[in-house]
C-alpha cells in the first residue's frame, strides 16, 4: 500500500514530475560545472583550437539530428499516453530508445576512429574534456534508454502512463546538454 | 475534528509492518519506513563520529607529546598523522556532520512536523541510505589499504591529491574520491526526498507559512548542497581520471590548472557550510521557542533571511583562496560579500535572543545546548569576520587561528546541535525520558573543555602556529615552552571531553532501558510530532487520524486561553481559560 504521503498534491504539481525538475536541477550544476571549466580553459588556451580541428562536425550534426528526433518521438508518446493509448505511448518510447541507439552507435565509431589515430583523453586538455563531457553526456542517454525500457514495458500494459511524460522531461534535458556540447566540442574550431 | 477526503479514501488501517516487506531483524534492514531511515543514519554517523574522535585523540597526543606511543595507536609516522588529520575532518563533515544533522533528523522530523505518514519516494530514501553505507565501507577501507589512507588535506588540493608520486597514497586518495562522491550522491537522493516532500505531502490546512523553522532550514540546506555539489563531482571526476588514468586536468605540466579545483571544491565547500549550519540553527530555534514558552521572534523574517543566506553563500567561496594567488580585485569584491553574509547570521542571533527575552525560560538539558550554541557559534562567527578580510587573512591563513574558527562553527553545529536535536527529540525517538541530572553533567563536562580546547589554539594562531605540522618542536620559532604547554592544554581537555561522552552513551542506555515512559507531549510543544504516541507507530498516526493544520507552529503563551501552548492540529475554540470562577 502506498504511503499517505505519496497520494498529496499540496503544489498542484505531481510529486514525481517536481522530483524530476529537482533532479534536472543538481544535473544542470553538474554539467554546468564541467562546461564552465571547459570554457575557462579554452579561453586560456587558444593551441586547443588544433585538436578541436579533428573533431568531426559532420558526424556531431548528424547526432545532434538523431537526439532531436528522438526528443520528437518523446513528446508524441507523451502525447499518446495523456490520450491513455499506452500501446502507442510505448511504440513511441522505443522509437525514442533506437534513436539513443543510434547515437551512442555512431559515438563508439566516432570514438574508436579519434583514438585509433592518437587522439585519446591523456593527449592534451582538449581531448580531456571532450571525452569526460562527452562521455558523461553518453552514461546519462544510456541511463535515461534504460529507465524509458522499463516505463515503456508498463505503459505498453497501460500501467502508470504519467511516467512517460516524467521521462520525457529527463530526455528533453539530455538533449539540451548535447545542445551545448556540440557547439562547444565540435563548432569552435 | 474534521477529516481530510484524501485521507478517508485510504480508510483501511495499517497494520503495524505486517504488510511491509521482510521480517525480523531484515525488517530493519530493508525498511522504508522514514524513521527507521533515520536511526539507521544517525547510528552510522555516531559510530563516524567515535572513529573521528578517536583520530583527534591520537594526532592531538602526538601533538602534545611528540614521538611517543599513543595508547591505542602506537607511535604515530609523519604520514599517519597526515592521513589522520585528513580522514578526521573528511569523516567528522561528511560522515558525522550531514548524516545526522541533515540525514537523520530531516529524515525524522519532516514527515512528523509536516504531518505526512512517510516521504514521497520511500524506496528512493532506502536507496539513500543504501548508497551511503557503501560510501561509509568506502571510506573506512581506504584507511587500510596499501599505502594508507588519503593524505592531501580534506580539501584535497591538487597536484599532491592527484599525482600518486606525491601523496604516496595511490589507493588511498582514489578510494577517498570515490567515497565522497557516493557520499555526495546519497544525499542528493535524500535532498530531493526531502524538498518534495515539503512542497506537497503537507498536511490539510498547513500553508507555507505554517511549517516548522527546522523543516523551512533543512529543506533550504537540501537546496543548496543540491545547487552546490554538482560542480564539485565534475571535478571528482576529473580528479578521479587524473589520479587513474593521467590526465592533466589539474596538472600544470599538462596544460592543466590546480586552481581550477580550488574553485570547484569551495563552490561547494562555502554553501556546505550553510548546508549543516541551517539544519542546527532551525533545531535551536524549535527548542528555545518551546522552552522560553514563546512565539518565535519573526517567523517570517527568518526565512526570509535564511533564504538570503543561502543565496548569498554562492558568491562567498573565494574568501578560502585569497593567498592562491588570485586576483587581488577579485579579493576585494569576495572579503565584501564575505562581511555581508554575516549579516544575516547576526541577525538570526539577534531573532533568538529577542525570542528568549520576556519568556519563562526552562533551563531543561535541551535547552542548555540550544542556548550554547548560540554563545559559542557568535565566538566563532566573529572570529569569521578576521579571516574574511583579505588582509588580515593573508597573515592567519593556514594557521591555527583558522582551525580554532572552524571548530567554533563546527563544533556548535555538528556536536552541540546534536546534543540538542538528540536530548529534545529522545522521548519522542525511544519513548522515554533522559536523565536530566547524567545531561546536565554531560553538557558542562562537554562545553567546558571544549572551550579550553580551542581558545589555546586561538592563541597558538595567532602566534604562527602553522597547520598539518607533525611535530612543533622540530620548528625553533615554534618550539617554546609556553606553546608547548598550551598545545598540553589543549589534548588535556581532550582527554576530557571524549571521557565525558561516556556520560552520554550510559545515559542513552540508562534511559533507554529504565528511563520514565515519555508521554506523546513532555514538552508542552506545537509541532504535529508531539501529537503522535512515543515513538511513533508506522505510518506515524492512524491512516483515518491524519492530523490536519489550523496554526502556526508557534502558538505559545496565547492571551486568554489556558494552556500556554496551543498544538497546530487543534481546531479554533479550544479550551478557553475560564475567566471568572474557579478554574
Amino acid at each position: 500500500m502506498k504511503p499517505i504521503a505519496t497520494t498529496r498534491a499540496a503544489t498542484g504539481t505531481e510529486t514525481g514530475k517536481l522530483a524530476v525538475w529537482w533532479v534536472l536541477a543538481s544535473e544542470v550544476v553538474i554539467f554546468g560545472g564541467l562546461l564552465a571549466s571547459y570554457v575557462m580553459f579554452r579561453l586560456g588556451h587558444p593551441e586547443w583550437a588544433d585538436a578541436a580541428a579533428v573533431t568531426n562536425t559532420h558526424i556531431g550534426a548528424f547526432n545532434t539530428w538523431v537526439l532531436l528526433t528522438s526528443s520528437l518521438t518523446a513528446v508524441l508518446a507523451h502525447q499518446a499516453a495523456e490520450r491513455g493509448d499506452g500501446k502507442k505511448a510505448a511504440k513511441y518510447l522505443y522509437f525514442t530508445i533506437g534513436g539513443a541507439a543510434v547515437f551512442i552507435g555512431v559515438k563508439t565509431y566516432e570514438w574508436w576512429y579519434e583514438i585509433s589515430h592518437g587522439y585519446t583523453i591523456t593527449s592534451n586538455g582538449f581531448w580531456a574534456f571532450y571525452y569526460t563531457a562527452a562521455g558523461l553526456h553518453a552514461f546519462h542517454v544510456i541511463a535515461g534508454a534504460i529507465i524509458m525500457a522499463f516505463v515503456a514495458r508498463d505503459a505498453a500494459r497501460g500501467l502508470e502512463l504519467h511516467r512517460v511524460e516524467l521521462i520525457g522531461i529527463y530526455w528533453h534535458f539530455v538533449d539540451i546538454v548535447w545542445i551545448f556540447l556540440f557547439p562547444l566540442l565540435y563548432i569552435a574550431k | 475534528m474534521v477529516e481530510p477526503a484524501v485521507d478517508l479514501a485510504h480508510g483501511h488501517a495499517h497494520d503495524d509492518h505486517a504488510d511491509h516487506g521482510p521480517q525480523g531483524w531484515l525488517k530493519y534492514l530493508w525498511s522504508t519506513d522514514h524513521k527507521v531511515i533515520a536511526m539507521q543514519y544517525m547510528f552510522t554517523g555516531m559510530f563516524m563520529a567515535l572513529v573521528g574522535g578517536f583520530m583527534a585523540y591520537v594526532f592531538r597526543m602526538q601533538l602534545a607529546f611528540p614521538g611517543i606511543d599513543v595508547p591505542g595507536f602506537g607511535a604515530v609516522s609523519p604520514g599517519e598523522y597526515n592521513a589522520l588529520v585528513t580522514n578526521h575532518g573528511t569523516i567528522m563533515i561528511f560522515w558525522v556532520a550531514m548524516p545526522v544533522l541533515l540525514a537523520a533528523f530531516g529524515n525524522y522530523l519532516i514527515p512528523l512536523m509536516v504531518g505526512a505518514d512517510d516521504m514521497v519516494f520511500p524506496k528512493i530514501n532506502r536507496l539513500s541510505f543504501q548508497v551511503f553505507f557503501v560510501s561509509t565501507i568506502v571510506i573506512l577501507a581506504s584507511l587500510f589499504v596499501e599505502g594508507g589512507g588519503f593524505a592531501g588535506a580534506w580539501t584535497a588540493y591538487p597536484p599532491l591529491s592527484a599525482v600518486a608520486e606525491y601523496n604516496l597514497t595511490r589507493l588511498g586518495s582514489t578510494l577517498w574520491v570515490i567515497g565522497v562522491g557516493l557520499e555526495f550522491v546519497a544525499f542528493l537522493l535524500g535532498g530531493i526526498n526531502f524538498i518534495t516532500t515539503l512542497m506537497n505531502s503537507r498536511a490539510p490546512g498547513m500553508r507555507a507559512f505554517d511549517v516548522p523553522l527546522v523543516v523551512w532550514m533543512i529543506v533550504v540546506a537540501s537546496i543548496l548542497f543540491m545547487l552546490s555539489v554538482g560542480p564539485l563531482l565534475a571535478g571528482a571526476i576529473m580528479l578521479i581520471f587524473d589520479q587513474t588514468i593521467g590526465t592533466g586536468f589539474f596538472n600544470p605540466a599538462a596544460g592543466g590548472d590546480p586552481i581550477l579545483w580550488q574553485h570547484l571544491f569551495w563552490f561547494f565547500g562555502h554553501p556546505e557550510v550553510y548546508v549543516v549550519l541551517l539544519p542546527a540553527m532551525g533545531v535551536v530555534i524549535e527548542i528555545i521557542a518551546t522552552f522560553s514558552r514563546k512565539k518565535v521572534f519573526g517567523y517570517r523574517i527568518v526565512i526570509f533571511t535564511v533564504v538570503a543566506t543561502g543565496v548569498l553563500s554562492f558568491f562567498v567561496w573565494a574568501h578560502h583562496q585569497f593567498i592562491a594567488g588570485i586576483d587581488p580585485r577579485m579579493a576585494n569584491i569576495f572579503t565584501i560579500t564575505t562581511l555581508l553574509i554575516s549579516v544575516p547570521i547576526a541577525e538570526l542571533c539577534f531573532v533568538y535572543i529577542a525570542t528568549l527575552y520576556g519568556g519563562s525560560i526552562r533551563l531543561t538539558t535541551p535547552m542548555l545546548w540550544a542556548l550554547a550554541f548560540v554563545a559559542e557559534f557568535l565566538i566563532g562567527g566573529v572570529t569569521g569576520i578576521f579571516l574574511g578580510a583579505a588582509g588580515a587573512d593573508i597573515y592567519f591563513h593556514d594557521t591555527y587561528f583558522v582551525l580554532a574558527h572552524f571548530h567554533y562553527t563546527f563544533f556548535p553545529i555538528a556536536i552541540i546541535g546534536t546534543f540538542a536535536a538528540f536530548t529534545y527529540w529522545f522521548p519522542k525517538m525511544f519513548g522515554k525520558m533522559m536523565d536530566e541530572r547524567l545531561g546536565k553533567w554531560h553538557f558542562w563536562l562537554t562545553i567546558i573543555p571544549f572551550n579550553v580546547i580551542f581558545i589555546p589554539l586561538f592563541v597558538l594562531g595567532m602566534g604562527g602556529q602553522h597547520r598539518r605540522i607533525y611535530n612543533y618542536n622540530l620548528h625553533e620559532d615554534l618550539n617554546s615552552e609556553m606553546f608547548q604547554d598550551m598545545r598540553i592544554l589543549a589534548t588535556g581537555a581532550l582527554l576530557v571531553m571524549l571521557a565525558a561522552q561516556f556520560i552520554f552513551f550510559y545515559n542513552c542506555w540508562k534511559s533507554g532501558r529504565s528511563g520514565p515512559k515519555a508521554p506523546k507531549n513532555p514538552w508542552k510543544a506545537n509541532t504535529l510530532e508531539w501529537t503522535t504516541e512515543s515513538p511513533p507507530p508506522h505510518g506515524n498516526w492512524h491512516p483515518l487520524r491524519m492530523p490536519v493544520v489550523y496554526r502556526g507552529p508557534y502558538e505559545y503563551s496565547v492571551p486568554d486561553r489556558e494552556d500556554d501552548y496551543w498544538p497546530q492540529n487543534e481546531p479554533d475554540g479550544g479550551p478557553l481559560k475560564v475567566i471568572d470562577g474557579d478554574s
